[in-house]
């Protein structure tokens, strides 16, 4: 165990990162990465356990000690051939997972001391392939003849695009938008996750054979059925959850009230922050409130900042434990200048004669009993209203369910959420030769749930056309 | 994709017509439809109604007024350039069935969405009157079509220099006074569609809008297109853009339009400095 003990006191990697008053005017990426000495240090504590608890974490298990080991060795395109094995886009998932919940959150070296920062290498590994041009291409199988129509480019379609191409299939992808990648590209901000590491991926996709249409709302553009009869054999639904929830309080559709998703579009996708050399705008506030305490409100808020605020305040009805962002967001977002306003909930907007947002109105929680979740349910306290000062508000208080294509294609079952309903297995829905996976079956979960379900629909798809349903 | 395979100018070229390739959308839209457009990638996502399709041919027919960059930039490309995005077809399209006598009230651009309705309505066995208004006889547009898919036509201009000298909602006024109408169809400028509503609800005369606040993403994605009907919040894109003209809260919509008026400004101010 001497070993053991010695790896537990080296300390864990530290990223190194734009300092925070620097990158708060910034859309630059903000950690910069691990050189080849820190990741191969960093590697090298991982005690190569023989039941791994970090796999038992990953919600794709991924082979963690294997590549880890391969970093260590410096074999960096050995790395990344084991992550690729079950992971399709590690220079994504080591940006964006909440490793702290799951394969960090599991890891043997956390118990005593500091886990290994299995991200951190993930992120160097993918970054490295990236850099170099290593990890071969995987082999194309001999082509099926079988075509396959994958709806929606985010982290979930581009997986089952990626392995179904591999085996053999045709594959198009029909997307929404004029650019593929998701929430990725227009819900996860430049400085969390470049959209050129995005793009890269999507490109490897193209060189396999994978086909893509554009600005193509399945549903209206085309639907399924229309699909199936212009010879697709098998469609994958994988369109997230793109519908904003507001709070319906009173002023909610005054100028200057946002939700997030519509906030996070025009700066991401349509790149506002760059207007007007791109044409979309988008409100620059001054004092800003962002409603919620998620990944996208810190998305938001940071974005706020980025975009000139003088103030950026998180107001969130619970308390700092049930903040769901991951770790990493909020302590950057600290470091940012954010202001957490905790136990807080809004009531009501004002504005002023134009219909501009000028303030809100806000009144404080205490924590009561548990509820449902198991959290401690907040209670408004009885005359404790108060006002706050604001001319941005971006509510970032979840997604729903989008029910334009479900609209169209009545023959696929919901839940009462109006999520489809997929076999958590397979991802197989009511409807013949129809799968679905990733937020529209979930409700807004997570990049690598997205890809997980992905994975296993692919594999259901690939047997579906080679033996059958 | 997406090419202009002919362009018209209108109104002084004021206001220009594209026909534009593209199929999938041909195939499938409807009037009262719309669809969001991109002329570069830079380019803003712009909401503009088919005034017409051609599904034999694979072609969308948009008309629309040059009033910012955006529309300045569109109305810059030649027959044979690309739209680099065009996506659709958007919203509901409009309920069209026999009702008997309606009257179909147009403004500006707003006459290019109207005509693929009025002509509908016509086809569906309705008799139609169509009562159209500009500023001047020079800005009117598609008098024609319009008179073809209308049992009768009022024209109403500002100055007067051709029909009525003064508003559509005068010549509405008489027409509901004489003739038992069932519905109303009005789209134009917000200002129009809210006095003809306030005319209409008088009369309890049942009216259909259709409005245009500011998009993005067409598929109900950002809510940013929200507007207040009947007291409930409505995503125009997807719910809409026709509404129950007397629902509509039209001083909220105002407002919501001018949201990025300084911008827009900053926006054409820069174009014209790099141009
Ligand atoms: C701002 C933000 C920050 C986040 N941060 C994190 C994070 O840090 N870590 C994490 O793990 N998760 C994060 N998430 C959640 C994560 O991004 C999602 O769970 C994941 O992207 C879901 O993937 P998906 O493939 O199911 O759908 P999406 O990524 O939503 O992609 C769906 C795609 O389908 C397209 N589409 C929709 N309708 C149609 C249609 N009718 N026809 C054709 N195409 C259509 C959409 O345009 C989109 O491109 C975040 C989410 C947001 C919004
Ligand atoms: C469903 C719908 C259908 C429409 N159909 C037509 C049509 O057939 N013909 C026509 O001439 N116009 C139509 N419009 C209006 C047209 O979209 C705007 O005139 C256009 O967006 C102006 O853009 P711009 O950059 O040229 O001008 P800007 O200077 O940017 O804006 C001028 C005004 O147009 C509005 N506007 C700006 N950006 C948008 C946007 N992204 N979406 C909606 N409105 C915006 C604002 O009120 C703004 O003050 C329609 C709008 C909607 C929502
Ligand atoms: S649990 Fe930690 S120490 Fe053990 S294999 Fe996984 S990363 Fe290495
Ligand atoms: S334009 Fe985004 S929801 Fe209507």
């Amino acid at each position: 165990m001497a070993g053991k003990d010695k790896k537990i006191k080296v300390p864990r990697a530290t990223m190194p990162e734009q300092a925070p008053e620097v990158r708060r005017r910034n859309f630059m990426e903000v950690p910069l990465g691990l050189t080849d000495e820190m990741a191969m240090t960093e590697a090298a504590r991982c005690l190569q356990c023989k039941k791994p608890a970090c796999v038992e974490g990953c919600p794709v298990s991924v082979d963690i000690p294997g590549f880890i080991q391969k970093i260590a060795d410096g074999d960096f395109s050995g790395a990344i051939e084991r992550l690729w094995d079950k992971n399709a886009l590690p220079a994504v998932c080591g940006r964006v997972c909440p490793q702290e919940i799951q394969c960090e959150g599991n890891c043997i070296l956390g118990k005593k001391g500091s886990s290994v920062a299995i991200g951190y290498l993930e992120r160097f590994a993918a970054d490295k392939a990236r850099e170099l041009g290593t990890g071969a291409l995987p082999k194309v199988a001999e082509k099926t003849g079988k075509k396959v129509a994958v709806i929606g480019s985010g982290p979930s379609g581009l997986t089952v695009a990626g392995d179904l191409v591999v085996k053999g299939h045709d594959v198009t992808i029909f997307e929404a938008f004029h650019q593929t990648g998701g929430v990725l590209v227009y819900g996860i901000p430049e400085f969390r996750l470049p959209k050129d590491i995005v793009a890269a991926e999507v490109a490897t996709l193209e060189k396999l054979g994978v086909k893509i249409e554009l600005n193509s709302v399945v549903g209206s553009t085309v639907t399924i059925d229309e699909l199936f009869e212009e010879g697709f054999d098998a469609a994958y639904v994988g369109v997230g959850a793109g519908l904003p929830r507001f709070m319906n309080l009173p002023g909610e559709n005054l100028i200057g009230v946002f939700s997030a998703n519509e906030y996070l579009t025009r700066a991401n996708l349509m790149k506002a922050y760059l207007f007007p050399e791109y044409d979309t705008p988008i409100a620059r506030g001054k004092n800003v409130v962002v409603l919620g305490a998620g990944n996208v409100a810190m998305d938001a808020a940071r974005t706020a900042m980025r975009l000139g605020a003088d103030s950026v305040k998180v107001v969130y009805r619970r308390s700092r434990e049930e903040m769901p962002a991951r770790a990493e967001e909020l302590h950057h977002a600290e470091q940012e200048g954010i202001e957490f306003v905790l136990l807080t909930n809004p009531t009501q907007f004002f504005g002023n004669d134009e219909g501009r947002l000028t303030g809100m109105e806000c009144l404080k929680m205490e924590l009561g009993e548990p509820d449902e979740s198991g959290r401690r349910r907040p209670v408004a306290i009885e005359g404790s209203e108060y006002r706050i000062d604001c001319d941005l508000v971006v509510v970032s208080v979840g997604a729903k369910a989008n029910p334009l294509l479900t609209n169209s294609t009545p023959d696929i079952d919901l839940n009462r959420w109006g999520n489809i309903v997929a076999d958590p297995a397979t991802g197989k829905t009511s409807k013949k030769a129809v799968w679905a996976g990733g937020d529209i079956a979930t409700g807004m979960a997570t990049v690598i749930l997205a890809m997980g379900a992905g994975r296993d629909a692919a594999n259901s798809i690939h047997d579906y056309l080679t033996i059958g349903w | 994709m997406f090419k202009i395979v002919n362009r018209e100018e209108m109104a002084q070229g004021t206001i220009i017509l594209n026909e534009i390739e593209a199929p999938r959308i041909a195939r499938k839209a409807k009037p009262g439809q719309f669809v969001i457009l991109q002329s570069n990638e830079k380019g803003e996502r712009i909401p503009l109604t088919m005034a017409d399709v051609d599904p034999d041919k694979g072609t969308i027919t948009i008309i629309y007024m040059v009033v910012g960059k955006s529309t300045a930039s569109f109305g810059k490309m030649a027959v044979g350039e690309e739209y680099f995005a065009v996506i659709g077809p958007l919203g509901k399209a409009t309920h069209i069935e026999k009702r008997g006598k309606v009257v179909c009230v147009g403004g500006g651009t707003g006459i290019a969405v109207l005509h693929p309705i009025t002509r509908g309505l016509k086809e569906a066995g309705n008799h139609v009157t169509t009562i159209l208004g500009s500023r001047n006889k020079d800005l009117l547009i598609l008098e024609d079509k319009m008179s073809k898919a209308s049992d009768t036509l009022h024209i109403c201009t500002d100055d007067g220099s051709k029909g009525h000298h003064g508003f559509v909602t005068d010549v509405l006024k008489d027409v509901l006074e004489k003739e038992d109408i069932s519905l109303v169809v009005a789209i134009g400028p917000v200002p129009m569609m809210k006095f003809v509503s306030a005319i209409t609800k008088e009369k309890g005369v049942e009216t259909l809008v259709s409005l245009n606040p500011i998009m993005v993403d067409g598929t109900g994605m950002c809510g940013g297109c929200r507007v207040s009907v009947g007291g409930e919040t409505k995503f125009a894109c997807v719910d809409g853009p026709e509404f129950d003209g007397h629902k509509v809260d039209y001083d909220e919509l105002s407002n919501r339009l001018r949201a990025y008026l300084d911008d827009e400004k900053k926006s054409v101010d820069d174009s014209e400095k790099n141009a």
